[in-house]
C-alpha cells in the first residue's frame, strides 16, 4: 500500500507513482479474470481435445474425437433440438407479447403502473421457483389447473408434464410467462424516449393508431427490439435451470436441452472432456446466432 | 391490404381513424369508433387477465406453503386454504436445514455482491481515469470474456476449485464470481461520463488516486453502484447452476439447488415445499416492491436476468 503515502510531493515524481497504483487497481479483477474466466476459456478448448474423465488414470489426447462423436451422438442432436425450438418459441413469443402489453400500457396512470408491476414481478422469481410452482400447479392430483379443468366438466386433462409432445410446449409457455414482464419493461424504456412531437405530427398527417405504432414506435424502438431479441436468444440457447426444476429433462429426453446434456455428461458421469466440447459447440452456436442478428438488424437500418 | 393504401398520405387523410374499408359500409366514421372503442376494451381486458395468471400461481404458492397436504388433496380447486397453518413453515425447517440454508444464500448473494462492486469499480477507475501500460489490452481481454458463455468455463473452474480444496466451501463459491466483465464495462462507461474536473479539483488540493477513488469517484456513481448492487445481488440469490455444481453437500447448498433437490423427492411434503419457494422469494420481493425503479433502470441497461 505504498501509494497510499501522502502524495503531497512534487507533481513530476507523481507521474510514477500513479503509474504503480494503477496496478494496485486493476489487480483483483486481473487477477480472478485470468485464474477463473480467461484460463479456463483455454483450458476448456484443451480439454476438449483430450478424453478426460475424472477418475482415469490418464486422459490422453485424442484430436477432435470429441466432436466427432458429437456428430453421430443422437442425444445431443435431440438436445439442439429442443433448445432450438425453446430459444426460437420463447423469444418470439416474449418480444411479441411484450410489445403488444408495452404498447398497451404506455401510458402511466395509477391502473397501468399496478399491471406493470404484475407483469414485471416473476422477474425476481428465480426460474428455480417459477419451474417449481408451476410443475405442481399443473400437477395432476394437487394442481389448480387440472382441478379447475375438471371443474369445467373435462374429465381427461391433458398431461402436461407427462406426455412426450407436451411437455416442451408447457415449459415455452412457462418460460415466455416468465420473461415476457422483461421485454414488456425494457420496450416501455425505449417508448418513452419516442418524442411526443412525432406522434402529433403523425396525428396531423391522419395517421390512426396502428400507423402510428407502424410508422413511429416500431422504427423508434429498433435497438430495444434487437436489445431484448439478442438476450431471449443468448439466454434461451443457455435453458437449463427451468426444465432441470420442472421436467429434470424428461419424459424421455423430450426436455433436454444442450446445457443440461452438458451437466449430464460433465458432472454425473464426470466425462469433462466431452462436457468441453459440447460448451464449445454452444459458444460457437451462440456467437453465430448473435452475429446473424446483428447483421440483420445492421442492413436494415441500412435502409 | 389496409396497410399498402395507406402508404400513400392522402388516402391516410382521407379516413381519420385508419380503419380498414371493411367497416366503412353503414355509417361508417361511427361503426369505426364503436369498433374502435371495442378494441380498446378486449385489448384492455386481455392484458387484465393476462397480468391476472401472471399472479395466480403466487397467490397459489402462498396457499399451499400455508395449508396442509390433506387439505389440499380433498379440494384442489381451492386456491386459498380453508384453515391457515404454520405447517409448512415447521416442515420446511423441519425437513431442510432451512435456516442454515437461508444464511448460505445470503453470504453467497451478499458477500459475491459486495466483492464484485468492489473490485469492479476499481478496475473501471483505472480504465476510466488512470494511465498504465496495457490497458487498452486489457480492455480489449475483458470485451473478449464478455462474450464467452458461463458454461464454457464451468467444468474447468470446477476442476480448479476441486483442487484448491474448495469445494463446498463459502470462498469457492464466492471467490471465482467476485468479479464481471459486464459490471467492469459498465462502470467505466459511467465514470467517463463524470466530469474530469472533479477528479482536477481535488488533486489539486493534493488528493492522490486512491482519495479520488473514493471519496470523488464512488460518491459520484451511487445511483448505479445501487442499481447494480440490486441486479447482481438478485441474479445471485437466484442463481441456480454454479451453486449446484460447487457444493453438493446439503449443508452448504444455496436454497434455489436445496429447494430443487427437495421437489424432486419421491412424496415430497407440497405445502413444506411451497413454504420453502415463498420465503425464498420474500427478500427480492419486498426489494422489489420497494425499489421498483432500480429493477427497472437495472433491466433496461444491463439486461442481466
Amino acid at each position: 500500500m505504498t501509494s497510499l503515502s501522502p502524495s503531497s510531493g512534487a507533481p513530476r515524481r507523481r507521474s510514477r507513482r500513479r503509474f504503480n497504483s494503477a496496478y494496485l487497481f486493476v489487480a483483483p479483477s486481473v487477477v480472478l479474470i485470468a485464474v477463473f474466466i480467461a484460463e479456463p476459456i483455454l483450458q476448456s478448448a484443451w480439454m476438449s481435445l483430450h478424453d478426460w474423465t475424472i477418475g482415469s488414470a490418464d486422459n490422453p489426447f485424442t484430436g477432435l474425437a470429441n466432436y466427432r462423436s458429437l456428430w453421430q451422438d443422437s442425444r445431443f442432436w435431440n438436445a439442439l433440438r429442443v433448445t432450438a425450438i425453446y430459444t426460437a418459441a420463447v423469444t418470439v413469443g416474449q418480444v411479441v407479447l411484450g410489445l403488444a402489453i408495452a404498447s398497451r400500457l404506455r401510458r402511466t396512470t395509477w391502473y397501468s403502473s399496478l399491471l406493470r408491476t404484475a407483469y414485471f414481478f416473476p422477474f425476481v422469481a428465480s426460474l428455480v421457483v417459477v419451474g417449481i410452482v408451476w410443475k405442481f400447479l399443473l400437477d395432476p392430483q394437487v394442481g389448480l389447473i387440472d382441478a379447475w379443468l375438471g371443474d369445467l366438466g373435462v374429465s381427461n386433462p391433458p398431461q402436461w408434464l407427462q406426455s412426450t409432445s407436451l411437455a416442451l410446449p408447457t415449459v415455452i409457455a412457462v418460460g415466455i410467462w416468465k420473461n415476457v414482464g422483461f421485454t414488456m419493461i425494457v420496450l416501455l424504456a425505449g417508448m418513452q424516449q419516442v418524442p411526443a412531437d412525432l406522434y402529433e405530427a403523425a396525428m396531423l398527417d391522419g395517421a390512426g393508431p396502428w400507423r402510428r405504432f407502424t410508422a413511429v414506435t416500431l422504427p423508434a424502438l429498433r435497438p430495444a427490439l434487437l436489445f431484448t431479441t439478442l438476450i431471449a436468444t443468448i439466454t434461451g440457447l443457455q435453458l437449463f435451470d427451468l426444465v432441470f426444476a420442472m421436467t429434470g429433462g424428461g419424459p424421455v429426453f423430450s426436455t433436454e436441452s444442450v446445457v443440461m446434456y452438458l451437466y449430464e455428461k460433465g458432472f454425473v458421469e464426470f466425462q469433462m472432456g466431452y462436457a468441453s466440447a459440447i460448451a464449445w459447440v454452444l459458444f460457437i452456436i451462440i456467437l453465430a446466432v448473435s452475429a446473424v442478428q446483428l447483421r440483420v438488424a445492421r442492413n436494415r437500418d441500412g435502409d | 391490404m389496409a396497410t399498402s393504401e395507406l402508404t400513400s398520405p392522402r388516402a391516410a387523410a382521407g379516413r381519420r381513424n385508419g380503419r380498414p374499408p371493411a367497416l366503412r359500409s353503414g355509417g361508417p366514421r361511427r361503426l369505426a369508433r364503436i369498433a374502435g372503442r371495442l378494441g380498446a376494451g378486449v385489448s384492455w381486458l386481455v392484458v387484465v387477465v393476462g397480468a391476472a395468471a401472471i399472479v395466480l400461481p403466487f397467490l397459489w404458492m402462498l396457499g399451499v406453503g400455508f395449508r396442509t397436504s390433506g387439505d389440499l388433496y380433498a379440494d384442489p380447486a381451492r386456491l386459498w386454504p380453508d384453515q391457515w397453518t404454520l405447517h409448512g413453515v415447521r416442515a420446511v425447517l423441519d425437513q431442510l436445514p432451512f435456516t442454515r440454508l437461508i444464511v448460505n444464500t445470503f453470504v453467497f448473494a451478499g458477500g459475491t455482491t459486495v466483492l464484485l462492486l468492489l473490485f469492479d469499480s476499481m478496475t473501471a477507475f483505472a480504465l476510466a481515469r488512470l494511465r498504465f501500460r496495457g490497458r487498452n489490452a486489457l480492455f480489449v481481454l475483458i470485451l473478449a470474456t464478455l462474450m464467452v458463455p458461463f458454461q464454457v468455463t464451468l467444468v474447468p473452474v470446477f476442476l480448479t476449485i476441486y483442487h484448491f480444496g474448495w469445494l463446498n466451501s463459502y470462498q469457492g463459491l464466492i471467490i471465482p464470481r467476485a468479479t464481471s466483465a459486464l459490471g467492469i464495462f459498465l462502470l467505466r462507461q459511467f465514470f467517463q461520463q463524470l466530469p474530469r474536473e472533479l477528479d482536477e479539483a481535488a488533486r489539486i488540493d493534493g488528493a492522490n488516486d486512491f482519495t479520488v477513488y473514493w471519496r470523488i469517484i464512488l460518491p459520484n456513481a451511487k445511483p448505479i453502484l445501487a442499481t447494480l448492487f440490486i441486479i447482481q445481488f438478485a441474479a445471485l440469490w437466484n442463481d441456480f447452476l454454479w451453486p449446484l455444481v460447487i457444493s453438493s453437500q446439503t449443508r452448504m447448498q444455496t436454497l434455489p439447488a436445496a429447494l430443487t433437490l427437495f421437489s424432486s423427492q419421491s412424496g415430497v411434503d407440497h405445502s413444506a415445499l411451497m413454504a420453502g419457494a415463498a420465503i425464498s422469494l420474500t427478500p427480492l420481493a419486498i426489494a422489489f416492491l420497494l425499489l421498483q425503479r432500480y429493477f427497472v433502470q437495472g433491466v433496461a441497461t444491463t439486461g442481466i436476468k
